[in-house]
Order: structure tokens, then sequence, then C-alpha cells
């Protein structure tokens, strides 16, 4: 047996499946085979290098490396404006969060509701908002509903549209994760006398929102993404923030990438816990 | 319904321009997506440093900020490109780090053992994933690709940020002029919903026609909202 599938664990551990198929695709290599992965390796490496340094002189023959454009964003001014964004992008997701993730789980519970005209209506809201494009929630905000006398402040043409849309889609969260509590918890609350909704509100839910924790994590991400729209509405988010900076200080590439770094970082951390816990979640349950 | 009458062509014309930007933007990243997972899991360290690189950039920074950088980023290093295939290279360069995730993590559905017999009767890395292992991973990929296929039907919307005159521009833009808000939002959201219902569909019967058996209904789309590998797509 080679070392690479000696590093999978029998197939008796539960770990094993959580492995999967990508851990045996290749045997360990032998004298020929690492001679020609060594190859590869660096016939791939010189490849992306070659990629990466052609894009870095395209930056450069267009005068994008200049350092003078780049240094500004150590200055304390620069960075608290771009500050101040990032400050408008997290009040933006935690009040839709907060809003919400409450709105989708009572979707959730009218979803799945014995009463049969609650649950076609919130089935057909679910869908249509999830169905539909963010944007164009926003523009009813920003275009649509101004011409019948109704307006907001920028913040709620920002905000409202992510709830609407955040709630549809973290219902169905709610209601996979209501459906994967297993099937004897029902039975033991009824087995003990309890009604269907302290059954709900006792045994299930709690446990149910412990499954759908690492999805919710990720729901947050998408509301990160979505506060982005604050581009469209003119609010002052981060990617509105750097629009500004661009028409202030011309450096366009510059500030954008900045920016986009800002979200990548953030999200990727975020996801990064979602799928630890994740993780952490499976292994247990498997563990028994 | 005047403003739709009089508007047919312009309607349609962004109705094209939202299938085009789907349609290209999903089939190329499914290309891109299926190359980046199979680097992802092949022996060679460089090519699996790099797509892992490419997933975590792309499937975390905002598909509004990436179209923004190359919609008006691009020209300033040189690179001009008509504003529909910007929209193009966004959604593809998006859409594909999700394809990978999904592909990989269907590869992972395939039981140990069947990598194992077909490493056993000698296939090498790339038969035993094209012969063996990706044919049974497509089956448990199809629902998540669909999903994918919805996130950049949702995507497209935003490519009218960068003034590429798909449905939402054209819908918006005769709303301003006829002030038709709900007939224009009903032509718009219908477009959206019924791509969005098309593609599940079409993947529902995809599904049914490649499982054992042919018959069993394929899981629907809601019971993978507790599946977090492939990360948030927007």
């Amino acid at each position: 047996m080679s070392a690479a599938t000696a590093q999978v664990p029998s197939r008796a551990t539960p770990r094993a499946t959580s492995r999967g198929a990508t851990q045996v695709l290749f045997d360990a290599p032998g004298p020929k085979g690492r001679r020609r992965i060594l190859l590869l390796s660096v016939v791939s490496a010189v490849v992306i290098l070659g990629v990466l340094a052609a894009g870095l002189w395209t930056f450069a023959e267009n005068g994008e490396l200049d350092p003078d454009k780049w240094v500004v964003y150590l200055r304390a001014d620069y960075l608290a404006f771009l500050g101040h964004g990032l400050l408008g992008t997290l009040k933006v997701t935690a009040v839709a969060a907060v809003v919400a993730f409450p709105a989708g789980l009572l979707l959730a519970l009218a979803r799945m509701s014995r009463l049969s005209v609650l649950s076609r209506a919130s089935t057909v809201w679910i869908e249509f908002f999830r169905g539909i494009p963010m944007l164009l929630v926003v523009y009813a905000f920003l275009l649509a509903l101004p011409a019948y006398g109704v307006t907001f402040p920028r913040f709620w043409m920002l905000v409202i549209p992510m709830i609407l849309v955040s709630a549809a889609s973290t219902a169905e969260v709610f209601r996979a994760g209501i459906k994967a509590v297993d099937v004897g918890q029902h039975e033991a609350a009824a087995a003990i006398g309890l009604g269907r909704r302290h059954a709900l509100v006792h045994v299930i839910l709690p446990q149910a929102v412990r499954l759908v924790l690492p999805s919710l994590i990720l729901a947050l991400v998408t509301l990160l993404k979505d506060s982005t729209l604050g581009y469209v509405v003119s609010y002052n988010e981060l990617q509105f923030q750097g629009k500004t900076m661009v028409s202030i200080t011309r450096y366009l590439v510059q500030t954008y990438l900045v920016v986009s770094l800002i979200y990548i970082v953030i999200n990727f951390l975020l996801t990064r816990v979602a799928l630890a816990l994740d993780a952490r979640m499976k292994a247990r349950a498997s563990a028994g | 319904m005047q403003p739709i009458v009089e508007n047919i062509p312009l309607l349609a014309q962004g109705i094209a321009y939202t299938v085009a930007l789907t349609l290209l933007g999903y089939g190329l990243a499914l290309v891109v997506g299926t190359a980046l997972a199979v680097c992802r899991v092949s022996p060679v360290p460089p090519l699996r440093w790099a797509a892992t690189v490419y997933v975590e950039i792309f499937r975390n920074i905002p598909l509004l900020s990436l179209l923004i950088l190359i919609a008006f980023g691009l020209p300033d290093v040189g690179l001009r490109l008509p504003y529909f295939w910007c929209g193009v290279l966004g959604l593809t360069l998006s859409s594909a780090a999700f394809v990978c995730e999904n592909v990989r993590s269907g590869i992972n559905t395939v039981p140990v053992g069947h990598a194992e017999a077909a490493r056993s009767i000698g296939l090498g890395f790339f038969g035993t994933l094209r012969h063996v292992v990706l044919p049974q991973a497509f089956r448990s990929m199809i629902q998540p690709l669909v999903n994918v296929f919805i996130g950049t039907v949702i995507g497209s919307a935003l490519c009218s940020a960068i003034a590429v005159s798909e449905v939402t521009w054209v819908t918006q833009t005769l709303n301003i002029q006829y002030a038709q808000a709900v007939l224009m939002f009903l032509v718009a959201g219908a477009v959206y919903l019924g791509m969005s219902l098309g593609g599940a569909a079409l993947g529902g019967m995809i599904e049914r026609a490649v499982s054992p058996g042919g018959r069993g209904s394929g899981p629907s789309r809601s019971t993978g909202a507790l599946d977090v590998t492939a990360g948030a797509q927007a």
C-alpha cells in the first residue's frame, strides 16, 4: 500500500467519508512520477509567475505601479476616508442581518405552517425574492416608489432591499435546518406531552438554530456583498466611498483594488469561520 | 401595455443581452471551474496553490466590485474591452470559483473505494477522474450547479451598473421615461424568474435522466441550503 492511501483512515472510521475521493486520485509517486510532478511543478510555476509578471508589466507600462499612487493608502486621512466607508458597510450589514434573520425564521415557520393560505403566500414571497436580483428591488426603492411620492432615506433604500432578499434566502436555510432535526426529537417531544408549538420552541428550534449557524454566517457574507449596491443608491458604504475617492484622487485602479481587497479579507475570514464550524459539527455528528 | 408595445425591439435586445450574459458567463465558468477543480485535486503543488488562491479571491470578492474593477480598471492598464465582454468576464471569473468548489465537493461524495478500484486497474490521475470519479460525481453536482446558474442569472443584473443594456437597465430606463414602474418590474421580474425556474427545471430533468434507475426525484434546491462547502454566492 502506498503512502498516499496510508494517510487515509480506513473507511470504517467516520472521517474517511468526509475526506472523500480527492485523497486517492493518485498513487504516492515513484521516482519517475516524482520527476514528472517536479517537471510539471516547475513548468506550471513558471507559467503562473509569467502571467503574474505580465500583469504587473502592463500595470507598470501604464504607470499604475507608480509608488505615489499607492503610498497614499497609508496616509491617515485616506485610511479614515475608507474606514468611514467600511463603518457604513458594517452598519448596513449588521442592521440588515438583525432584521432579516428573525424575519427569515418567521417566513420559514409560515411556509411550514398548517394553514395552507399562510403557507402558500409565504412560499410565493420567498421564491419571488430568491429569484429576482436585489438590484431590481433597489431600483424599486430608488426609482419606482418616489414616483408615487414614497421616499426613504438612502440608508433604508439600501437596507430594505437587503432585508427583503436576505430574509427570503435565510427562510430556506431555516426550513432546511428545521427539517434536518432528527424525527426522533419530534417524537420524544410528543412523548413527554409537549404540543406542536411547545415542541417547536423548546426542542426543535434550539437544535435547528445550531444546525444553521454556518449557513447564517455565509448569509452574512452575502449581505456584505449585497451592501456594495450602496454604489447604486449613493449610500456611504465602502464601495461608494471608493467611487467618491476615485472622483477626487483619480487613482481608479488603486482605490478599487484596495476596496476589493478589504471585502475579500473580511469575507475570507467569515467563510473560514463558517467552514470550520461546519466541519466541527459534522465531525461531532459522525462521532456519535 | 403601450410602453411595452412601443419598445419591443429595445426590450427584446435587453432580454437577449441578459440571456447572452448568463449563458456565456455560466458556460465559460463551467469549463474554467472544472479545470480549476482538477488543478485543486492534482498532485502538482503550484497548480493546487494557484487554484486555491483563485477560489479564495473570486468567491469572496463582491461581484459588483469585480465588475467595476474589470470595466473601469482594465482600460487604465491598457486593456479595452466592450462593456458586454467585461460583464461576461466578471460573471465567468466569479461563477468559476463556485463551480470549482462544487465540483470538488462532488468529487468528495464519490466513495473512496471507487477511486482505489480505478487506480488498482491501472488508471492514472486523469483516467480515474475522467472514467470513474467525475461521471459519478456529476450526479451529486447537478443541484449545486443549478444554484450557481441561478446565481449567474441574478448576477447578470449587476452588469447594468457597468452600462450593459441588459433587461434591468432597459426596464429602468423605460421606467424613468414612462413612469410605468409596476409594468416594467413585472417584465424584468418575469425574465429573471423564468430563467431561474427554467434552469432549475432543466437541472431536475438532467438529474432524473442520470440517476440510477432513471427515477427518484432529486433533492429540491432548498435541501442544499445547509451546504456551506462552496461559500456564499451573491
